[in-house]
């Protein structure tokens, strides 16, 4: 078995109902996990883009996305290669602090340029945007403080 | 102009411009205005069936005999599931049809009404693509776009699933002169790449031992024609899949018939030493490559086919040319020099002598022989339809296929059941052309039922059944696999005379090896009536040769060599003389 690696993948879709559908099915038919995958529209109403992030070798991929592009709802299919591309994700952590402890909390939050979002019952909501490995390194560091709740966006990305 | 009309009628109106002739199904609840409407065309012909399944098969039978894209109907829910199989067979070998499925009200969709199934959901994997019409004024682009996608780029069946309302609902409607679907563009016709074809012409300018390894991509893009080009400029031997076969005259001399799991012996020898393997719209199946990294393990592959999908998913290749193989071969002509490939056809006819086909006759007719008669009865120009089992690889071993388009089989996903309404498609497509389907016991059983549509439109559709009582091909298996241990492959007896009799068809039962070549000839002579021939065939012959699962091509069982030290007679094919001769090819 060759190595499996992360790759995002770029698609602009028609902007229809059913197409999430075919493009989910068509990857999980051939195996593959879905790491996390994101649809919004675009600056055309009609065009959707999905950003979806795979984990697979890399001929099993270039399958996927020849794949891909025989679906007729599928406009375009670009794999985003590592430095080339401007992603971002939203996190949602929902962490045990009491106030005494909101300081410390505060100097974890601080580098990452997050913040608390919503506070209630000893608990604090944390919202933080970065790119997939700085949002790693901020869960690392909070479960110190034990999430009860964990929530992300999966990638957004933008070709440089 | 524009004109105020009912979704129905604006349907058959968009049918009619497509060129449809006729039009396979069962009405129910959910399509009753459209059978309606498509009733009242003067130009479709609507064929009512016995089972939807028939429909499917009938449609695609009619699609592969004549190039154009059939179509099917059927009702919603239990109908729709009903064409799952056809749609899953005309999938897998990119025939080109279109599917209109009922369906249940718009505004009660997703509420289990009576007989709502999502039938875009079930058969989204068997489909190039599908549609709901949620709108009567989607219609007719919906109608246009679904015949452009089924018939170009790699073809393939397309699905309308048509909500009762939006078949009576009226819209303005104008035909879409043109389609316009924005992530299609490519695929219906990807642009080729010269350099591609540069590197490939280069590859194939080298070699000493070339082959062509053709499938019905070929048939599929016309291109029939330009491979013969091709291969007698520069001196290239063809073999082609099962589904390939026709796309070259096997009485040509640089034939070398079919490749693979049950391809001739001489065949894959020559594959296994080729130096360059030339795939033409063929996807290198497991059935054809055996184990995958030794297959034509000396040889450089390129690999030309009109979707990129299909490239580098089995066997990685050299060369890949991706683009519409009529297109790439065109160019490709030019750019091969004549080759010197004389020692090298040399080879092959010294393969060909010494390991040709082989059988042995025991107590009962073979099937092989039979297939041997009918092939001779019609010069190898009748269309074959064929089920799925020993018979099939028979008729693709022992019938010579000499046009495109002349054998209708279910390759990829190997549909018992295929050959009657198959045979039944191909005759409403080819009148004048005599249609046979050699079937087995087991197989034709699955769609029987077909007869009685064939009886009722006078078609003189020809079945040769090889009636060995097993599932023949599972018997096979399970003697050289499972130690003999016949699990649920021993069938019933039938008496197919009194079945054929009860559908008002012609019925003939042959024991005995000199009435093979009358009752074939009766057949023959029948024009307006189908014939069912049943004949008592040889109950535990094999076919041979065979690559086992996952072997090599040089690793056979059945050789020449084993079953002639069994007392088997050799059978040698017919070739043009002239160019036998020549070429000295066997
Ligand atoms: C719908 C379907 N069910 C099961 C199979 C598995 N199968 C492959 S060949 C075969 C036996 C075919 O028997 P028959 O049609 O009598 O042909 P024979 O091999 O005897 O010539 C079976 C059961 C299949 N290909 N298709």
């Amino acid at each position: 078995m060759s190595e499996t690696q992360k790759h995002t993948l770029s698609c602009l879709v028609e902007n229809q109902f059913g197409v999430l559908v075919r493009i989910a099915g068509l990857i999980s038919a051939r195996g593959f996990n879905i790491d996390s995958l994101s649809v919004s529209t675009t600056e055309d109403p009609t065009v959707s883009r999905m950003t979806i992030v795979v984990e697979a070798d890399p001929i099993k991929l270039e399958q996927v996305k020849n794949q891909l592009n025989r679906l007729i709802d599928v406009i375009d299919v670009k794999e985003l290669k590592e430095n080339a591309f401007f992603d971002r994700e939203l996190l949602l952590a929902k962490v045990q602090a009491k106030d005494d402890r909101h300081g410390e909390l505060a100097s974890i939050l601080k580098p990452f340029d997050a913040k608390i979002a919503d506070k209630y019952n000893g608990l604090v909501v944390i919202e933080a945007t970065g790119n997939s490995g700085t949002l790693d390194r901020l869960v690392d560091q909070l479960r110190a403080f034990g999430i009860s709740t964990l929530v992300r966006t999966g990638r957004v990305a933008l070709e440089r | 102009m524009s004109q105020r009309l009912k979704g129905a009628k604006i349907l058959v109106d968009c049918l009619e411009r497509e060129g449809v002739e006729v039009a396979f199904g069962i009405p129910g609840g959910a399509n009753l205005p459209t059978f309606d409407a498509v009733n009242q065309s003067t130009k479709i012909k609507l064929i009512l069936t016995v089972h939807e399944q028939g429909a499917a098969h009938m449609a695609d039978g009619y699609a592969r005999a004549s190039g154009k894209v059939g179509v099917c109907l059927a009702t919603s829910g239990p109908g729709a599931t009903n064409l799952v199989t056809g749609l899953g067979t005309a999938y897998m070998d990119s025939v080109p049809m279109v599917a209109l499925t009922g369906q249940v009200r718009t505004s009660v969709i997703g509420n289990d009404a009576f007989q709502e199934g999502d039938t875009i959901g079930i058969t989204r994997p068997v489909t190039k693509h599908s549609y709901l019409v949620k709108d009567v004024k989607d219609m007719a682009r919906i109608v246009r776009e679904a015949f452009t996608i089924a018939r170009t780029g790699r073809p393939g069946p397309v699905l309308i699933d048509l909500p009762v309302d939006t078949t009576v609902n009226e819209a303005d409607y104008t035909w879409p002169e043109t389609v316009a679907i924005r992530g299609y563009k490519v695929q219906a016709e990807p642009p080729i790449s010269l350099d591609a074809i540069r590197a490939a012409a280069d590859a194939i300018n080298k070699s000493k031992k070339p082959i062509l390894y053709v499938g019905a991509g070929v048939i599929h893009s016309g291109a029939a024609a330009e491979l013969i080009e091709l291969a007698h400029k520069a001196h290239i031997p063809v073999t082609t899949t099962l589904l390939g076969l026709g796309a070259f005259p096997e009485t040509d001399a640089l034939s070398l018939g079919m490749l693979g799991m049950h391809g001739f012996e001489y065949t894959n020898y020559a594959v296994a030493q080729c130096d360059c393997l030339i795939g033409v719209g063929a996807r290198f199946d497991d059935r054809v490559t055996g184990k995958p990294d030794e297959f034509a393990r000396n040889a450089k592959k390129i690999h030309i086919d009109v979707d990129p999908s299909s490239i580098n998913k089995t066997v990685v290749v050299d060369y890949p040319v991706v683009g519409d193989v009529k297109r790439v071969l065109r160019e490709l002509i030019k750019l091969v020099q004549p080759l010197d490939t004389k020692d090298w056809v040399g080879i092959i006819a010294d393969m060909k002598k010494k390991f040709p086909l082989i059988y042995r006759e025991k107590h009962k007719v073979l099937p092989q022989y039979i297939i041997q008669q009918i092939s001779e009865a019609t010069n190898g120009n009748a269309v074959i339809a064929t089920g799925v089992g020993q018979h099939q690889m028979w008729a693709a071993q022992f019938y010579q296929f000499n046009k495109p388009r002349s054998m209708i089989t279910s390759g990829g996903f190997g549909t018992m059941g295929f050959g009657l309404p198959a045979a039944i498609g191909a005759q409403f497509a080819r009148p004048n052309d005599v249609v046979w389907d050699i079937d087995g016991d087991g197989s034709f059983q699955m769609t029987a039922q077909e007869l009685a549509t064939a009886a009722q439109h006078k078609l003189p559709v020809k079945v040769a059944i090889m009636n060995n009582q097993h599932h023949g091909m599972v018997r096979q298996w399970q003697d050289l696999f499972y130690e003999g241990r016949h699990a649920a492959s021993r069938l019933n007896p039938v008496d197919f005379v009194k079945l054929a009799e009860a559908n008002h068809c012609v019925g003939i039962r042959v024991e005995e090896k000199e009435d093979v070549r009358k009752a074939i000839d009766r057949a023959m002579s029948i024009n307006d009536k189908p014939t069912v021939i049943e004949f008592m065939v040889e109950q535990a012959e094999n076919v041979w040769p065979m690559i086992a699962p996952g072997k090599a091509h040089d690793q056979l069982l059945g050789t020449y060599e084993q079953l002639s030290k069994e007392g088997g007679q050799p059978q040698r094919r017919r070739a043009q003389a002239d160019e036998e001769s020549k070429l000295s090819l066997g």
